[in-house]
């Protein structure tokens, strides 16, 4: 079987981009990038995600580069994937049987022993089982760039995701009518398929008393412990993976804390829903479905976003050069898009400050050597990707132009690698040809602005000279990051932007 | 009685000559010596030899007469059969058809059930269990239905009872057949525990019963006594919570939680048919890792479809050294486990039931031996050579004592045993004959099945390091998920993989696990069989869209590296093309 070497690991792949070569001494924050993520590779032109078939490597493990770790079964065929790096395995995020998307963290590989517990707690458990559920883990790293930040009308309700598949039960053993005893001798034995499920639902086995014959945990017990139902004996509540649970009846708000890795929740997070506390579908009017794992990525990078303290910078922009230019370029292949995402690039080149990045500890900034323009683009089924554009300013206008329709047509069809759609250093939101006047983007996390871009139209003005005048115009709304940048700074930014559209000559350089 | 021993000891000074030869000369490496060889040491029983050939030229014409005739001149060697086989399992059974198609007299003694162990205790009955277990699983595998646009509405239920009904059902109706396809063919068939009374003598009776029993004597002799399960010491049967195959086939009752001591095939397939019945299955295995023999790949293949998503759990590298019987429903059985290594007592189980499925034991205790001056090995195993010719203690043929199945645990399988019999009877007949063990396929009938046939790949690399060839050694593998038919059906889970060698494209091993792998691995098995080579296979055609296509994907993804020889001239078939062109070079 093939042997692929697909991971894209390091640096420029990390969701939360680390510092590098941080160009101002003065700033004394070391994040090692030590810890590598293995991501879920794609095996396939067809393959959006994938299931692990087996981990040939344990955590612990010594892996060196261009070694099997994980068989990884795609549409297609199952093959070996190679690690990229050498390394330990630190922990890994999706379980054999597990599914992951391609571009999500599977794994995570620590360079020496000392960055092990990194990759321990990258993985996000908190000592508890070494392997969380992948619905809950999967979230945590690795998608957030894949979600973009811009606001676009992503009709993210609209998405359909099958209802989650019920734990099939191979027919457990009927629920014995004996009330569950505690075994005397404090032994544990639980049945095969209970202890399947437990490690499923996150059940200690050793919480419960087993109903079956002896003070046997039956998988029964496992079930209704995890449905906390499960009657007295300080049968502690589970917290079952939300997409894979649907619960029967719902928690009072603030009862059992489950021992989940929660992020620290802003105090206004939308929806009001108890931190902890899966959302009960059941309870919910009208027709609810979970989030498909996109739809997840982007809901957690939008209540991110509410860390980062944004202001707005918004300018009229006169744009009957550039209309002319798109147009006479157009037979040569040009686009609107890639002519924006030039201008910014030229733009970000003499503002570099608008290319950097707060770290994500929030104590220093990230200095980018690359201007990579990243593009929000919304998919067929209402999630959103932003394919990125790669040093914008120094690539030329045509070669920008073919890039992103081949950028384009290969993330419709979610045949993206990671690197292309998650190592944007700048956004760019488009909802001109929405027609949308103006509009406010959300800060995508690990960039410093976002641009949106509201329609051209003719506008009645006065020009330079106090004549009225009819001036085709856009408004385009800068979203930044206040800790990096003044108020001043975005404004330079939108006037050299600004100069750039309105004489965009120089785009075709 | 008196004329049979005065034969032996007339042939006993012969004994060297025919004893060495089989042995000690290998007939395929001196193809010119062998005939000559044969013809001299054939000298003392060549009367039956020109017998054979005689009765095979007339056979078509009066197959009556020559039985006749036979029958005339086997009492003519005061013999009072040809041939006298011992026990009625498939191997005895493939070894007498064999025997009549030579036309020998044949007399068959079976102690206990016609069909032996495979027909009654195993592979027969539990294909009973397997089929009506896989197809409960099926049943309740709502996602697969759905995947197929298929809805079962409501549970689906079985009736344990009529399913080990049908097993039972199955085993007496094959066991049926068995016995008459032999009478229909004219061999006697005997009741009776054979003992050994000499090199052409056999005693058999049954204990308690003085009407049934005597002495035969035959030309020549075949153990063919097979095996029972083989229990390890500590381990109490009790046939209700601790049992063999032999009760667990019965399927008198359906243990909720059971340990089954043993992850070969037959502790594979009983856990098929347990976790679709919805039972709980715990394996405990001695080696590291579980299915030990199987090749790694295989075995991890089958890890993933056959354990991981199903109700087991494991413990390896353990012993189970004590059991404690338990009660259904009252007490567990305890099983205390051991560490391999340290031996350490590292866990004890309390399950239901516990099957223990640690292989089989040859069945050749109370067989009179030392009769014939042979012994049973350490393990009770028959020594034989490869031609089945049974050895004595200083390891030297025992003339006309032949020994083929289980009882000479050289592959214990049941068409194996068939296959040795066959083997035997030629040599019998004045035909050496050695049967190439590496070409006999054997399958696990699990949902779904696994099947090889030849080496490992593990097995394979050792051999080539022997063998010189390591850098010609090449192994080819292909998906179930890229074949059309396993795709309609859904069931695109499997793998399968052939060794080969490059440069002269012998198959050296396939192994299959996928639909129907059981069915799939004899293109494979009878190709090595006849020597046939990758560069043959690969002009065989295919229906499409079958299973078959698995192996064919198999072999059009071998590469061999091209002969040196020049291309053969392109064979004309049809005369009306001969005028034409040929294809130019």
């Amino acid at each position: 079987m093939d042997s692929l070497r697909l991971h894209s690991c390091g640096p420029a792949l990390l969701p939360f981009r680390v510092p590098r070569a941080v160009p101002r001494p003065r700033t004394s924050i070391t994040v090692t990038n030590a810890v590598k993520e293995i991501f879920m590779p794609a095996l396939s032109s067809t393959m959006t995600e994938g299931k692990i078939v087996s981990w040939l490597k344990s955590p612990g493990d010594k892996i060196s580069k261009g070694e099997s770790v994980v068989v990884v079964e795609s549409d297609k065929a199952d093959m070996d994937v190679e690690s990229f790096n050498d390394g330990i395995l630190g922990s890994i995020v999706t379980e054999e049987g597990g599914t992951a998307n391609v571009g999500e963290a599977i794994a995570f590989i620590a360079e020496t022993e000392a960055e092990l517990e990194e990759a321990k707690a990258k993985a996000g458990s908190n000592g508890a089982a070494p392997a969380p559920a992948p619905a809950a883990q999967a979230a945590v790293p690795a998608e957030a760039p894949q979600a973009a930040a811009a606001p676009a009308p992503a009709p993210a309700a609209t998405a359909t995701a099958p209802p989650p598949p019920a734990p099939s039960a191979p027919a457990p053993a009927a629920p014995p009518a004996a009330a569950p005893v505690k075994r005397s001798d404090g032994r544990v034995i639980a049945t095969p398929y209970a202890k399947k499920l437990a490690q499923q639902l996150k059940v200690d086995l050793a919480s419960l008393a087993g109903s079956g014959p002896a003070g046997r945990i039956t998988a029964s017990d496992v079930e209704a412990a995890s449905n906390g139902a499960a009657g007295g004996n300080g049968a502690a509540p589970a917290a079952a993976p939300a997409a894979s649970q649907v619960q029967q009846a719902a928690k009072p708000a603030g009862s059992a804390q489950p021992p989940q890795r929660a992020p620290p929740a802003p105090t206004a997070a939308p929806g009001s829903v108890p931190e902890g506390a899966p959302t009960t579908v059941s309870e919910l009017k009208g027709r609810t479905e979970p989030f498909t794992s996109m739809q997840a990525a982007i809901a957690k990078n939008m209540i991110q976003s509410l860390k980062v303290p944004e202001f707005r910078v918004s300018y009229t922009i006169t744009t009957g050069k550039l209309d002319a230019l798109s147009k006479k370029l157009k037979p040569k292949g040009v686009t609107m898009t890639a002519l924006l995402a030039k201008a910014a690039g030229t733009a970000l080149a003499k503002h570099e400050v608008v290319n950097a990045a707060c770290t994500p500890d929030g104590q220093g900034i990230t200095y980018n050597d690359h201007i990579n323009v990243a593009v929000a683009v919304s998919m067929p089924d209402g999630g959103l990707i932003t394919p990125v554009l790669k040093d914008a300013h120094s690539t030329d206008i045509y070669q920008l132009s073919r890039s992103w329709s081949d950028l384009v047509k290969r993330s419709r069809v979610k045949q993206l690698k990671p690197d292309e759609y998650n190592s944007g250093t700048f956004t760019i939101s488009n909802l001109g040809m929405f027609g949308a006047d103006t509009f406010d983007a959300i800060l995508q996390p690990g960039t410093g602005a976002i641009l949106a871009v509201g329609g051209s139209k003719p506008t009645v003005t006065a020009d330079d000279q106090g004549r009225i005048c009819v001036l085709k115009q856009m408004t385009c709304n800068l979203t930044c990051d206040h800790r990096i940048m003044s108020g001043v700074a975005a404004a330079e930014f939108m006037q050299t932007f600004k100069a750039i559209i309105e004489d965009p000559d120089q785009l075709t350089f | 009685m008196l004329n049979a021993q005065r034969t032996q000891l007339g042939q006993l000074s012969a004994q060297s000559a025919w004893c060495t030869l089989p042995h000690q000369t290998c007939p395929r490496k001196t193809q010119q010596s062998r005939p000559q060889a044969w013809r001299s040491s054939l000298g003392l029983i060549q009367p039956r030899w020109q017998q054979a050939q005689c009765v095979l030229l007339t056979k078509a014409s009066r197959p009556a007469a020559h039985r006749r005739e036979l029958r005339l001149q086997t009492a003519a060697h005061s013999y009072d059969y040809d041939l006298i086989i011992i026990g009625c399992g498939v191997g005895g059974h493939g070894a007498a058809l064999h025997a009549v198609e030579c036309g020998l007299k044949v007399a068959v003694l079976e102690g206990h059930d016609v069909g032996g162990t495979c027909v009654n205790r195993g592979c027969v009955p539990s294909k009973a269990l397997l089929a009506a277990s896989g197809r409960v699983r099926d049943m309740k595998n709502a996602m697969h239905l759905k995947s197929l646009g298929i809805k079962v509405a409501g549970n689906v239920e079985f009736d344990r009872q009529s399913i080990a009904d049908h097993a039972n059902q199955l085993a007496s109706s094959i066991k049926g057949n068995l016995a008459r396809s032999l009478e229909a063919l004219g061999v006697d068939m005997l009741v009776g525990a054979a003992k050994l009374a000499g090199p052409h003598s056999v005693k058999y009776g049954l204990p308690g019963r003085v009407d049934v029993g005597g002495e035969i004597t035959g030309q020549d002799i075949m153990i063919a006594t097979g095996s029972v399960p083989f229990v390890p010491p500590g381990i109490p049967i009790d046939g209700k919570t601790v049992f063999t195959s032999d009760h667990a086939l019965k399927m008198d009752w359906l243990p909720k939680w059971i340990a089954i001591i043993g992850s070969g095939y037959i502790g594979l397939e009983f856990s098929d048919v347990y976790t679709a019945l919805g039972s709980e299955v715990t394996f405990v295995e001695a080696m590291p890792d579980l299915m030990p023999g199987f090749d790694k790949e295989i075995a991890r293949m089958a890890q993933r479809l056959l354990i991981n998503p199903r109700s087991i759990d494991w413990h390896t590298n353990v012993f189970a050294t004590k059991v404690i019987p338990g009660e259904p429903g009252v007490k567990p059985v305890i099983i205390e486990l051991t560490d391999a290594k340290t031996k350490q007592v590292v866990d004890s189980l309390e399950v239901d039931a516990c099957l223990v499925a640690t292989g089989r034991a040859p069945y050749t205790q109370g067989l009179g031996l030392s009769a014939i001056g042979a012994a049973p090995d350490r393990r009770g195993f028959v020594p034989v050579n490869d031609y089945m010719q049974v050895l004595d203690e200083k390891n030297k043929v025992v003339p006309h004592v032949y020994c083929i199945g289980d009882a000479n645990g050289k592959f214990m399988l049941a068409h194996a045993a068939s296959a040795q019999g066959i083997s035997a009877v030629e040599n019998m007949c004045g035909r050496p004959h050695v049967l190439d063990h590496l070409s006999v396929p054997a399958a696990a009938f699990t949902h779904p099945e696994v099947s090889f046939v030849g080496h490992t790949e593990e097995a394979a690399r050792e051999a080539a390091q022997k063998g010189g060839f390591a850098d010609k050694l090449a192994v080819t593998k292909t998906s179930f998920k890229a074949n059309s038919k396993a795709l309609a059906e859904k069931e695109g889970e499997g793998l399968a993989k052939m060794m080969y060698r490059k440069d002269t494209g012998e198959i050296l091993g396939v192994h299959i696990i996928g639909l129907h792998a059981a069915d799939l691995i004899h293109e494979a098995s009878n190709a090595m069989s006849t020597k046939q080579t990758v560069q043959d296979l690969k002009f065989s055609v295919h229906t499409h869209p079958t299973l078959s296509e698995v192996l064919d994907e198999l072999i059009k993804t071998s590469h061999v590296d091209p002969p040196a020889q020049k291309r053969p001239e392109p064979k004309v078939l049809d005369p009306k093309l001969k005028d034409l062109q040929p294809l130019p070079a």
